[in-house]
């Protein structure tokens, strides 16, 4: 290991490792940290992603395909079932391989990496970012850089040192728990998602399969909710409803920043990228494919920065993540904050209304449409995300 | 583990995390307005001189790991 890198970048998610590869991948040296002694592990994830999400970035590979999705269900308070049907629509992923695999890919590409190194300041240069302090192996370190690129996940202390705002408010972090337990005889292709006030009130519940009857179990809440009643008990409640014998092989917990993208993703050498930037869908909670097209552009432009020797080039990364997926998180905020007012009765109408479209014409976007139907200002919000 | 009960500087309402039943998921650190938690890969505390006592952390902990102490007491 060197004292001294083009770009440095913190924390090994799915992000992360995008970021380390696709600037690597110009010939600039990268260094990528991770404070866990493991890449891709532990897993706080429900791990479903859209085939499109994964094909952008790597080729299929079984080793960490748990289950193949082309069914999701749809589960009002009322017991209600809507089932939309699709070609191939995803996977659930085994992240504790993929994430392994992605981390490869940018070592393949050149990067460098160092597990159990706890990043826990920056160095500065004239105003600007130029490296970072860690602990490693109980002695403090500090290696310097051009460029940081913070990918630390959902606590996002990194962009904070530097002088950005990234506190997540707490109604807009969906607290979350989630078991993956075996013996659970739910379709193995289907994902299945459960609304309203019983079982995650401002926001879902889960049980997406891993294969052979294992399956992650779990939801997310938003903190106005957790604060009166922790998501633990929701889960306590489901399971002993549900599966009360199922035996449960990890439990997790962990926090989903649903939210807009934060006001600015890039400042003096500094860069954010994933869960640290927000870059989380805050409609689905889905963050792993969204936080490997930020590493992805973060790092293209990075490495551009770095072969042109245009350091203030980083700052056109907040328009160009903007034009590819952040003004559209905004239109799925502006929808999920009408869903969040949602009654258990109206989801049990929606799902009444959903049933009539026959299953073979039943699209997701249909279905979101019936939910709107009487939401006129978010009619245009999801006619934008759906039909342009 | 030993655990480590802090107390945050203001000394009004407290704050207490229990690192033996935390989860190091990082879910309070990203709501704590102050950057108040330190987060190892299997350690955590609150850093006394930057708590404000808003209670955030408390709210969104999905696991009940982050509690008040009513009683003020440093252990
Ligand atoms: C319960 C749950 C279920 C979810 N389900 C899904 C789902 O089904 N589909 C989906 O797409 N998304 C899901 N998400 C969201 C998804 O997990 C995240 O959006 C995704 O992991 C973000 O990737 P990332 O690379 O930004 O961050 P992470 O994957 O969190 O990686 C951040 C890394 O940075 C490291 N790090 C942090 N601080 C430091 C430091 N100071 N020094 C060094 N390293 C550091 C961490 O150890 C970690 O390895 C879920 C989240 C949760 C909590
Ligand atoms: S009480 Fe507030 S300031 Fe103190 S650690 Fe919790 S969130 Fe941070
Ligand atoms: S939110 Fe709870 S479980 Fe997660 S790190 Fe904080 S105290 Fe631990």
């Amino acid at each position: 290991m060197k004292n001294e890198y083009d770009i440095i970048v913190v924390g090994a998610g799915p992000a992360g490792s995008m970021a380390a590869r696709f600037a690597a991948e110009q010939g600039v040296s990268v260094l990528m940290l991770e404070k866990d002694r493991d890449v891709g592990y532990p897993v706080r994830c429900g791990e479903a992603i859209s085939k499109a999400g994964v094909e952008e970035f790597i080729k299929v590979d079984s080793k960490w395909v748990a289950a193949e999705i082309n069914k999701f269900s749809l589960n009002a308070p009322d017991g209600s079932e809507v089932i939309v049907e699709f070609g191939d629509a995803g996977y659930v992923l085994e992240r504790r391989n993929f994430d392994y695999e992605l981390a490869r890919t940018a070592a393949e590409a050149g990067a460098e990496i160092l597990t159990r190194a706890y990043v826990n300041d920056l160095l500065f240069e004239n105003g600007k970012v130029s490296g970072v302090k860690h602990e490693y192996k109980g002695e403090q370190k500090e290696v310097k850089s051009k460029i940081v690129i913070a990918a630390d996940g959902v606590e996002s202390r990194v962009g904070r040192w530097a002088g950005l705002k990234t506190v997540t408010d707490f109604r807009d972090m969906e607290s979350a728990v989630q078991i993956t337990a075996a013996n659970i005889p739910v379709d193995q292709n289907t994902l299945y998602f459960y609304f309203g006030q019983q079982v995650a009130p401002n926001g879902y519940f889960w049980i997406f399969p891993k294969g052979r009857n294992k399956a992650n179990i779990g939801l997310g809440i938003s903190g106005s909710v957790n604060k009166k009643k922790y998501a633990q008990y929701f889960l306590d409640e489901f399971m002993n409803k549900r599966f009360p014998d199922a035996p449960v092989l990890t439990k997790i917990a962990g926090g989903v920043p649903c939210s807009i993208t934060l006001d600015k993703i890039s400042g003096p050498g500094i860069m954010l990228v994933g869960d640290a930037a927000r870059q989380v869908n805050p409609l689905s909670g889905g963050g792993i494919a969204s936080g490997m097209i930020g590493g992805k552009i973060a790092g293209t432009i990075a490495g551009e920065a770095i072969k042109q020797n245009k350091p203030d080039h980083i700052l056109t990364y907040d328009k160009a993540w903007n034009d590819r997926l952040g003004k559209r998180h905004e239109t799925f905020n502006r929808i999920k904050e009408g869903i969040y007012n949602f009654s258990d009765d109206k989801f049990n109408n929606i799902a009444h209304s959903a049933l009539k479209i026959p299953i073979e014409k039943r699209t997701l976007g249909k279905v979101f449409t019936t939910a709107l139907i009487n939401n006129p200002s978010l009619l245009i919000d999801i006619a934008k995300v759906f039909v342009v | 583990m030993e655990l480590k009960y802090r107390q945050a500087k203001t000394g009004k309402l407290m704050i207490d995390i229990l690192p033996d039943k935390c989860d190091f998921c990082g879910c309070c650190v990203g709501v704590c307005p102050e950057d108040a938690i330190e987060l190892k890969e299997a350690e955590i505390y609150i850093i006394d001189e930057r708590c404000t006592n808003c209670a955030k952390c408390v709210w969104s902990c999905p696991i009940e790991v982050i509690k008040f102490n009513k009683n003020g007491v440093l252990f």
